[in-house]
């Protein structure tokens, strides 16, 4: 029995580089990912480009998030003062109301911004990166 | 006031400063020890560090003075300077540490890769760190003539004198220690007299003085002229003038990843918080038992007086003792943060004549004395000059340089240099001649004299905007490795990915020769080899 010759290269050697399909032309079959998302990232595809992208968008909703947040409380209160005069009659635990409002009140609304952010934005990387170690 | 125990407490701090930093000395051998301590600082010192060098004289004696001076509205400073930091944190702190830069122009040139924003920025840097040492400077001169009438040069000289001693031998790393040390002795010397100043001023029922607290401009938000204006100024200033700041940016590049630096942030939020209620106690008893110090133009000084207007012989002599101490660390600390910085972009940017290790060690020390005699000589010449104002518009031109370079080259892909250069000039020109004019007593009248006391709300979105249409307009040129660039900054490091190979250690040792590639088209900084090199674990994986 004498083994099967090997398939000969085509004529030209340019196109022998090239590579050849040896299984049955099945195009309907799902294409198999022989590379992953981080070398995709790594060779600055369009699709590594999406992953980077998402992952920035996401950290960057979330701290637009804390800004707005922190711009519709702390920042409107000079507009409320002006808006209501007569809000330094109020009082609190004994202190007039703005002068709450801007010590005790702004300092926890901050550590908890600041809190609620750390969470969330790690989440944020974990999800990332289960993405890429998921494959 | 007698002071000799003043003086000893001053003395002593000084002292204890010089043992704390000798104790850090022990490992700092290489040149990012003396530039960022090897980043090897655990959260809680570094986060303690962070807020012991941010806490300035202006935080430890100066809210107190504002509030007794002006009341309810400056309340808005401890909380910019506080939620400056929650910016920082959100937009800033982890892309930043993952940048890997030393300094902001190595953040500069690795984002836009120019070496001309480089430049920009060091420069900027020089200007704002100068701009935030006179008002130290000037205030430890002014504190010790108040206790010990002692003139002015003595107390400048002094904190000069132990600025160096510290940062010389050690540079970064024995400066963290002393700085982390410095928080908690100034929180504990604000803390301890407080309680026994409560006391008293409780036990002062039916209190004559009572009628100066409830005025209707002290207690009551927005009274004066223009008042919503200047504070939506000062609230964007101090709010996005924190991240600029190159003394407080250098201190994240100590942290050991991305999320170790947000979870030190985090921590500097609750340090600062605690810190900053007690100056406004002071400010409001200030008001009940000494509301005289502000016509006789003396609220800064409400803190150390205190005691002696409670108490009578050694007790009110320990307890101003205690507040000197803590005000001569925040001299200290900053002091020597400021000078750190600035030194090492000046050693690093602006004069090069040492490369390697130890030739690098030394230009940093020359640069320090340099520094600080620059600054003391400054501080003589603008002697007489209104500089605690100051203070508040070193955070405009912050917030009107460095922060739009910051937030756009995070977030903004677009960003090039061209767009960040012109930002940085066009916000950096207008907050510096706002500066000059308010310094130097050129009085305008009407809105645009206004505008010029606080120039943040206009310059900071002239800055931005100008970045961002110059940016558009010159698109084709934009950085070569911007791509790279992100996945740098936003990437956790324990993904392996390919970052680029930006040291911020290298560029400097490179030949003058490379900068004629200044325009974007190869960095000088890139190791080309190094660029298309990968790591083994990055082939390994793909197999």
């Amino acid at each position: 029995m004498t083994p099967p010759t090997p398939p000969t290269p085509p004529a030209s050697p340019e196109p022998a580089r090239s590579r050849v399909r040896v299984t049955s032309p099945r195009t309907s079959a799902a294409r198999t990912r022989n590379v992953s998302i981080a070398s995709e990232i790594d060779e600055q595809t369009r699709l590594g480009e999406v992953y980077i992208t998402s992952l920035m968008r996401s950290q960057l909703r979330l701290a637009l998030g804390v800004l707005l947040v922190l711009a519709s409380t702390l920042g409107l209160l000079p507009l409320l003062f002006t808006a209501v005069p007569g809000i330094s009659d109020v009082h609190v635990l004994g202190a007039p109301l703005p002068w709450m409002l801007l010590t005790v009140v702004a300092f926890a609304e901050i550590i908890g911004l600041g809190w609620f952010y750390v969470r969330r934005s790690e989440r944020n990387e974990d999800t990332f990166s289960d993405l890429l170690d998921g494959r | 006031m007698n002071n000799s125990a003043s003086i000893v407490a001053v003395i002593l701090v000084s002292i204890a400063s010089l043992v704390v930093g000798a104790f850090g000395l022990r490992l700092s051998r290489t040149m990012s020890d003396f530039y960022v301590a090897s980043r090897g600082v655990s959260p809680v010192l570094n986060a303690s560090a962070i807020s012991g060098e941010y806490l300035s004289a202006a935080s430890f004696l100066g809210v107190a003075g504002l509030i007794l001076a002006r009341g309810v509205d400056m309340l808005w400073l401890p909380i910019g300077w506080t939620a400056g930091y929650l910016l920082l944190l959100v937009f800033v702190a982890a892309p930043l540490r993952r940048s890997g830069a030393y300094t902001l122009p190595d953040f500069a040139q690795l984002r836009l890769e120019s070496v001309v924003a480089r430049r920009v920025s060091s420069l900027l840097v020089v200007a704002i760190g100068l701009l935030y040492l006179i008002p130290q400077f000037q205030g430890a001169g002014l504190t010790l003539r108040t206790l010990t009438g002692a003139p002015s040069w003595v107390g400048q000289l002094a904190v000069a004198v132990v600025v160096c001693l510290n940062v010389l031998p050690g540079g970064m790393r024995s400066v963290t220690l002393v700085q982390a040390f410095h928080y908690w002795l100034k929180l504990l010397a604000l803390l301890t007299p407080l309680f026994l100043l409560l006391g008293a001023v409780g036990d002062r029922t039916g209190d004559p003085d009572v009628g100066a607290v409830f005025v209707r401009d002290w207690v009551e938000p927005l009274q004066g002229d223009h008042a919503l204006y200047l504070t939506y100024s000062l609230v964007l200033a101090t709010f996005f003038g924190t991240m600029g700041l190159p003394h407080v940016v250098v201190r994240f590049y100590t942290n050991p990843d991305g999320r170790a630096a947000r979870r030190t942030t985090l921590s500097v939020l609750v340090l600062l918080s605690a810190f900053y209620l007690l100056p406004v106690v002071y400010g409001v008893i200030g008001r009940y038992v000494a509301s005289d110090l502000v016509a006789a133009g003396r609220a800064d000084s409400v803190v150390l007086e205190l005691p002696s207007r409670l108490f009578d012989g050694p007790v009110a002599e320990g307890l101003t003792a205690v507040l000197a101490a803590g005000a001569f660390a925040a001299f200290l600390s900053t002091s020597t943060g400021l000078v750190v910085s600035v030194a090492g972009v000046v050693s690093q940017d602006l004069v090069r004549w040492g490369a390697g290790h130890r030739q690098g060690i030394r230009t940093f020390r020359l640069t320090t004395v340099a520094v600080v005699a620059g600054a003391l000589l400054l501080t003589v010449v603008s002697a007489g000059v209104p500089v605690a104002h100051a203070v508040e518009l070193t955070f405009a031109v912050a917030a009107s340089t460095f922060c739009p370079m910051l937030l756009l080259g995070i977030w903004w892909r677009g960003l090039t240099s061209r767009g960040a250069i012109a930002g940085m000039v066009v916000g950096g020109g207008l907050s510096m001649g706002a500066v000059v004019t308010t310094i130097f007593g050129i009085a305008a009248g009407g809105w645009f004299g206004v505008v010029l006391t606080q120039p943040a709300a206009v310059s900071v979105p002239l800055a931005f905007a100008t970045m961002v249409l110059v940016s558009l307009a010159t698109r084709s040129r934009a950085p070569e490795h911007v791509a790279q660039t992100m996945v740098r900054l936003h990437a956790p490091e324990h993904i392996d990915l390919n970052r680029g190979s930006f040291h911020p250690e290298r560029w400097y040792r490179r030949p003058p020769s490379a900068e004629v590639t200044a325009d974007g088209t190869q960095h000088p900084a890139y190791d080309r080899a190094g660029e298309t090199a990968r790591r083994p674990g990055t082939t390994a994986r793909r197999g």
